[in-house]
């Protein structure tokens, strides 16, 4: 027995540490990379909002693969959360406070609980009706938001309200494109942070399970509606967090962030870079964004481009972008 | 006392009478086949008993606690665990993670978004403890799904034992497998059965392996009981004869 440990620990100990050091330097690439942005982005010719605007759907569509690329629920209704968060800030911001950081947190908030509520009624059915209900519940946001014209603005949608300026240390800063930069970077790596914490904890093993053969779960003991509802809430208050930071990137909130359309965009988002992969939304958004940016200052046609990307994609690379090149290296 | 005892149990879908007047009891650490032709309601038992659905007719006691109306959820809590006949886990995790997942159900630790290295380590060392019961050690680190009919089996039994079973439940085990795939999975249940003391009921086809190693058997015909004995009785026996070779007998 004691060979058999030993053969088993010399031929997996090697590849687990290239492994290991492999994601560690990745992430330290991508740290430095995106630390960097305000530095070279208009080097290549790229401008520091559209940074921010790729992390902040890159941000929306990560919280939303928490539902569909791990725990396997195909939600078309994200963006009540995210457009929520963006008319919680709107809101704050606009009669209030002037505090960034009390705004973003009563958006997160807000988007968040709404989701946490409503998802235990769109888990009691799986698949196509699942995803029906998640559209239902998005739409009634949407409706909401364009009728309730004395609070939100209806379809002009909410504006008459700015960035504050950010307490610093000892004065205040103003949050230029740049300062908005840094901290939607730090929303999304506490995001991303605790993503990764959860998704190796127990807690997202089970969301994986559910997603892999929810029967043999449920024959194990677990009842797998109260876990999916758990995701939907946690990948609810993250698309939160994305519309309240696309909010003060904006100052304004449009209906047309709570529309279902948006919600296609995070999952074409999520699918496109790779949704059974960990930073496969930050890929998808990239090309989502800088496609939609480019092609949109030649033709207002942009989404047709987009969803001729798409189709290639899902035909070509049905893992998405990071799927395939991680096979390619991986094998 | 029995650990589990049918009283009169019967099922209707509609107007199909599935099955009707079954009464059987199991005692603690035995091993249990039940048999039939295709159709006679050995999973359809197998479902009444895992609260897949319930009875419309009679009554299931467990432990000497009645489980009638028990959800597959409950009856787990009480320890009554099982395979299906098409093998259910999760394929595109490896036999690790397959493993992993069911220990921390077992273990009560699904709600935590975070566990400490000790907490990890028990857990790890569990899973290695139910390859080393199955004996799947060598293909920890493999996908699931990539792996032979015969060894995902093995991998779901890995996963239910997690559990601590009091009454193991296995849809024919053997379905689909070659020779050295069933010797091993035979060897396996008579195992668990004699060293880990699990009561286990099973369906079975393959004839030479339920007269090998069941202790009683359980007939099935058309949802009723034919027979019920060891292993010569039911050989014996000109009914089952007749249901298994025809009305020849």
């Amino acid at each position: 027995m004691s060979t058999d440990l030993a053969t088993e620990t010399a031929r997996t100990a090697p590849q687990a540490r290239t492994g290991m050091s492999r994601r560690t330097i990745g992430n330290v690439v991508l740290g430095v990379v995106l630390l960097t942005v305000p530095l070279w982005l208009p080097l290549v010719g790229g401008y520091t909002d559209l940074a921010s605007r790729v992390l902040i759907y890159a941000l929306a569509a990560m919280g939303l693969n928490l539902l569909l690329g791990f725990t396997g629920g195909l939600s078309f209704g994200h963006a009540a959360y995210f457009g929520l968060g963006a008319y919680g800030v709107g809101l704050m911001l606009k009669y209030e406070t002037h505090s960034l950081f009390l705004a973003l947190g009563v958006g997160t908030l807000v988007g968040g609980l709404a989701a946490t509520l409503l998802g235990p009624i769109a888990v009691r059915r799986r698949g196509i009706y699942f995803s029906m209900i998640t559209i239902a519940i998005g739409q009634m946001f949407y409706f909401i938001a364009i009728r309730w014209n004395t609070l939100t603005g209806g379809y002009d949608g909410l504006s008459g309200f700015a960035r504050p300026k950010f307490a610093g240390p000892g004065h205040l800063l103003s949050m230029g494109p740049t300062g908005m930069y840094y901290l939607v970077l730090a929303a999304f790596a506490i995001a991303a942070l605790l993503l990764w914490i959860v998704l190796n904890a127990p807690l997202g093993h089970a969301f994986v399970a559910i997603r892999e053969n929810h029967k043999r779960l449920t024959f194990l003991g677990v009842s797998t509606q109260r876990y999916i509802a758990i995701s939907f809430a946690i990948s609810g208050f993250i698309a939160a967090l994305a519309g309240g930071l696309n909010a003060l990137l904006d100052g304004f909130a449009s209906p047309n962030l709570l529309n279902y359309s948006m919600s296609g965009d995070f999952l074409i988002i999520a699918v496109l870079g790779g949704m059974r992969n960990f930073y496969g939304p930050l890929a998808g958004a990239v090309i989502f964004v800088l496609v939609r940016d480019y092609v949109s200052s030649v033709t207002d046609n942009w989404m047709s481009v987009i969803g001729l990307v798409f189709v290639v994609s899902v035909i070509f690379f049905p893992m998405g972008v990071l799927g395939f090149f991680n096979r390619k290296s991986g094998s | 006392m029995s650990l589990l005892v049918l009283n009169d149990v019967g099922r209707r879908f509609g107007a199909l009478q599935a099955l009707s007047g079954i009464s059987l009891s199991v005692e603690a650490g035995e091993l249990r086949a039940i048999i039939g032709p295709n159709g006679a309601g050995k999973t359809t038992l197998f479902n009444l008993i895992s609260g897949y659905f319930p009875p419309t007719d009679g009554s299931i006691v467990f432990g000497g606690e009645p489980i009638t109306a028990g959800t597959p959820t409950a009856l787990v809590k009480r320890g009554i665990i099982r395979t299906f006949q098409i093998t259910e886990i999760f394929l595109s995790l490896t036999v690790r993670e397959n493993l992993r997942v069911a220990v921390e159900t077992a273990m009560g630790l699904n709600l935590r978004p975070w566990i400490s290295a000790a907490v990890r380590t028990v857990v790890m060392n569990q899973v290695e403890n139910l390859a080393e019961i199955v004996r799947i050690t060598a293909k920890l680190d493999r996908v699931a799904g990539e792996l032979s009919h015969g060894d995902q089996r093995v991998v779901e039994i890995g996963i239910v034992l997690a559990k601590s079973p009091k009454l193991l439940l296995l849809d024919e085990p053997t379905a689909g497998m070659g020779d050295e795939e069933t010797h091993h999975m035979t060897d396996l249940i008579r195992r668990l059965n004699k060293d880990q003391g699990i009561t286990m009921l099973f369906v079975e086809h393959d004839m030479a392996i339920v007269f090998g190693i069941a202790d009683r058997i359980t007939v099935l015909d058309n949802g009723r009981m034919l027979a019920e004995g060891n292993a010569t009785e039911i050989a014996a026996n000109p009914r089952v004869q007749a249901a298994y070779l025809g009305h020849a007998a």
